[in-house]
């Protein structure tokens, strides 16, 4: 797992949300974790494998739909389209792309015991 | 100084309710009496005078025009265009006198005014333009004794000196050769050749400056009058000493073309063009630059279509020095060295060239040469698919097909770069469907579909999806009908009639979906793909089995036609329909592919479409037989399949295609590609491994598994909330969500 993101953990107190393997590789899931609605996704490539977590609500919607949209890269970045109205999420920051004034919480996640934990 | 209107000294001209048509003050002051009047008379039938006569129409006014001359435009049209001129302009409403001598204004009797004319008729009217030419404004020159015509006008020379060397002239007020300019372009002209003077004279030794003479102005104009097209040019009446002249002259369509040549036939003198003046700026072209004419010149203005082509003025073909725009003295080089130094769209030519914002009448030219220039420099249009593949998607898709590619990591890793997006991996899921027809939601297609395709349902603005069965050809029976009704009720669905005949349940949430699924697949339902870009319905009316109109069994038909293409994936979403009689009720001249009953068999018509940009289906072939009509929907949607940019219906693939409705037809009908089996085959394919989506989902255990809101719970999305209305559900306001926390009724929790 990615060094930055061990940081931040420190936030939040870690929970054990699913198997590695109950996310299809490139695709993501929802967790609700204390209440808290938590889109997590895998992406799958020749480098390994990398998880993100971020927030699984649309801020353009409104509606909790982040966790099906599709991953990718634009550029270095890489993303999440959101499946309502296609803006594009960094999965490392929450970041919009299209209007970088909207972002949303991006939070820690980690891979233990072939588990995913995320920290909230 | 200019000039100013010219009012011709009639008795009466100074009347009240008499005005010029010039100053912004005058139109004004005629607005202001427009309202006061119920006709109106202009004096004057040239340019600006019709375009006066439109002011007053515009007015609501009844509205005459006066013309002195036996034509209108007499100094740029011959009689042959005046007499379409005037007949176009009457078809408007505007009355035309030609020939009329106003002698005297005085009271009218039911308007303010009468005119009274030489030949001893009269028109009654309640306000009159004088649009009657200009004159020159030369008061300053003739106190200073600077010489002037007869008739008015200050004279100069070629450097537009006044007989004073240290005073120049230029403009309306100037008098060259006899002649005054009212238009801008000699104008600009003159200024370019006065200042070059003066700058040569005041500084003798700088090369820089070279002056050069005016020499006459181009006279050529096209207007768009009143709606009509009105271009002359050069010589337009044939004046020059063994001119010939070509005429097309079309009384139905109101179209008048005069070419006139040199007496060997091989340069361009000048030209009339009424109604239609499209050829404008390729003639003037021809003319300006003296390029040799075709051995059969009448082709340039004779229509195209039957027979002959017209012979196209490439613009490769004109020089470097060819003046493109007249009016700010734009030459083909300087349009290209803004095009090689950037400006690479019509807006931006014009920002710095200035070119085409005076008149407008050589835009379609500047355009034409900023393409070929574009073309020339080999600046293609980038139809890649997105950054990941430089490709676009009909080069994906043979890439695919020929490669025998099945797997995205596969396409991405030989064709493409990066990890894909929401752009181009839908792209490759549908173009995996199309050719090889596997399961959507196989693992490592699963990845790569849009939320619909990836849940088999249909989002909507709440995350919540909506669940269409097939119901093939709109025909259902009633057990089937009342199992949806029970499931709806059952899920709290909200139901609606779709436009294809189906019907549409909302307001599922992901874990519902293989619920719903199973009762409905269990009463032998099957996936509608309302979700994908994929065929959906055959819309049908009743056919002959019931109706006393039809001819021809369409609901039969329909249900052949949905079932054999249904499902198949494509580049955009297929709708479908068939007509039992030529009353066409089941609108399938509005369809991707729609199928219209005769007395011997079927007429299939296609690329039609609704929605957005409505366009009307087109007769691809007549009277097939039931084989025959298969097998050119066959042909015809692999070829679409194979052809087709991401996301383009056919009806905008069709306004794209090379060659049009001809070509298609060639294509699927004549089978001239020799590709009509190898479409039919890669069809059969598709057809030979259709599975209802629902039914394997419902099948899979790994799929299910996917089938949850949540990863870690089997709770229910709690910002899913409906109120009720018209005695269904609906999606919450924010207003109404927050407002149920403080106890306001909610009427149906999903199950």
């Amino acid at each position: 797992m990615d060094g930055s993101t061990m940081i931040k953990a420190a936030q939040g107190s870690w929970t054990d949300v699913c198997a590695v393997e109950d996310i299809w590789p490139n695709t993501g899931v929802c967790a609700l974790v204390n209440g808290m609605q938590i889109a997590v996704f895998r992406l799958v490539g020749a480098d390994g494998e990398r998880l993100f977590a971020l927030d699984n609500r649309d801020p353009f919607s409104g509606a909790n739909v982040l966790s099906r949209g599709l991953v990718g890269n634009l550029g270095e970045r890489l993303v999440v389209a959101s499946p309502i109205y296609k803006q594009h999420f960094d999965l490392a920051t929450g970041e919009c792309v299209e209007d970088a004034a909207v972002s949303i919480r991006s939070y820690p996640v980690r891979i233990a015991d072939g588990r995913v934990w995320v920290a909230v | 100084t200019g000039s100013y209107p010219f009012v011709p000294p009639i008795p009466g001209k100074d009347r009240d309710a008499c005005f010029v048509y010039r100053r912004i003050e005058d139109l004004e002051a005629m607005t202001q009496a427009g309202k006061r009047s119920k006709v109106g008379a202009v004096v004057g039938g040239g340019l600006l005078g019709l375009e006066a006569a439109k002011a007053l129409q515009d007015m609501g006014l009844q509205t005459h025009v006066v013309e002195f001359a036996p034509r209108l435009m007499a100094v740029q049209v011959d009689d042959g265009g005046g007499r379409v001129l005037r007949r176009k302009i009457e078809s408007l409403g505007v009355t035309v006198h030609t020939q009329k001598n106003t002698v005297e204004i005085v009271d009218g009797q039911s308007c303010r005014h009468k005119m009274k004319f030489a030949d001893g008729s009269e028109l009654e009217t309640d306000m009159i333009v004088f649009s009657a030419g200009i004159r020159p404004r030369d008061e300053l020159a003739r106190a200073c004794g600077l010489g002037v015509g007869p008739r008015g006008g200050i004279v100069i020379d070629n450097f537009c000196r006044t007989l004073d060397d240290d005073i120049y002239a230029i403009g309306e007020c100037a008098l060259w050769d006899g002649k005054i300019f009212g238009l801008v372009a000699p104008g600009y002209e003159m200024a370019r050749v006065c200042a070059a003077h003066v700058a040569a004279t005041l500084t003798p030794h700088a090369s820089r400056f070279t002056p050069h003479e005016f020499l006459g102005a181009d006279m050529s104009t096209k207007l768009k009058l009143m709606g009509v097209d009105v271009a002359s040019f050069g010589d337009a009446h044939g004046a020059t000493p063994g001119a010939r002249a070509y005429v097309y002259s079309d009384e139905r369509r109101q179209i008048y073309k005069k070419l006139v040549t040199s007496e060997d036939g091989k340069t361009l003198l000048g030209g009339v063009l009424v109604g239609d003046a499209e050829e404008y700026g390729t003639l003037l072209q021809m003319m300006l630059n003296k390029m040799e004419l075709p051995p059969e010149p009448e082709f340039l203005i004779l229509p195209s279509g039957e027979g002959k082509a017209r012979p196209a003025l490439g613009v490769d073909a004109l020089p470097g020095a060819a003046l493109i725009c007249s009016c700010n003295f734009v030459t083909k080089d300087a349009l290209c060295s803004a095009v090689a130094e950037g400006a690479t769209t019509l807006g931006a030519l014009k920002k710095c060239t200035a070119a085409s914002t005076s008149c407008g009448g050589c835009a379609p030219l500047v355009t034409q040469i900023l393409k070929a220039e574009l073309k020339r420099r080999g600046v293609a249009v980038n139809n890649h698919i997105c950054e990941h593949f430089p490709y676009s998607r009909q080069e994906l898709y043979h890439l695919v097909r020929v490669g025998r590619i099945e797997t995205f990591d596969e396409l991405i890793a030989k064709h493409g770069k990066g990890l894909g997006c929401d752009i181009c991996k839908p792209a490759a899921a549908s173009i995996f469907a199309s050719c090889w027809n596997e399961f959507v939601l196989k693992k490592d297609k699963a990845a790569l579909q849009d939320t619909n395709d990836y849940f088999l349902a249909n989002i909507q603005k709440d995350g919540t999806y909506s669940i269409v069965p097939r119901i093939a050809g709109g025909e259902i029976t009633p057990d089937k009908l009342i199992v949806l009704g029970q499931v709806a009720k059952k899920y709290g669905l909200y139901t609606k009639i779709t436009g294809g005949q189906r019907i549409d349940m909302f307001g599922a949430q992901v874990h519902q979906l293989p619920l719903i699924w199973k009762e409905l697949v269990d009463a032998g339902f099957e996936s509608g793909h309302a979700y994908g870009k994929a065929v959906r319905t055959v819309k049908s009316c009743v056919g002959s089995t019931w109706c006393r109109y039809g001819v021809q069994d369409s609901v039969s038909m329909a249900l052949t036609i949905e079932h054999r293409y249904k499902g198949l994936r494509a580049p955009h979403k297929l709708k479908f329909a068939a007509s039992g009689c030529t009353r066409e009720c089941a609108e399938a001249q509005s369809k991707d592919v729609g199928v219209i009953a005769t007395e011997k068999g079927w007429n299939l018509y296609v690329c039609g479409n609704g929605g957005m940009k409505p366009r009307h289906a087109e007769l691809l072939a007549a009277d097939l037989d039931d084989a025959t009509l298969l097998r050119y929907i066959d042909r015809f949607l692999m070829f679409y399949i194979r052809t087709a940019d991401r996301l383009q219906r056919t009806s905008v693939w069709r306004d794209n295609l090379e060659g049009g409705l001809d070509y298609l037809k060639d294509v699927i009908v004549h089978d001239k590609l020799g590709i009509g089996a190898e479409l039919e085959a890669e069809m059969a394919q598709v057809i030979d491994t259709y599975a209802c989506e629902w039914k394997k989902a419902i099948e899979d255990p790994e799929t299910l598994k996917r089938f949850r809101t949540f990863v870690n719970s089997d709770a229910g999305d709690n910002n899913v909330v409906f109120v009720e209305e018209r005695g269904q559900i609906r999606p919450a306001t924010d207003e109404e969500k927050s407002s149920r926390f403080k106890g306001v009724a909610v009427v149906a929790e999903p199950a």
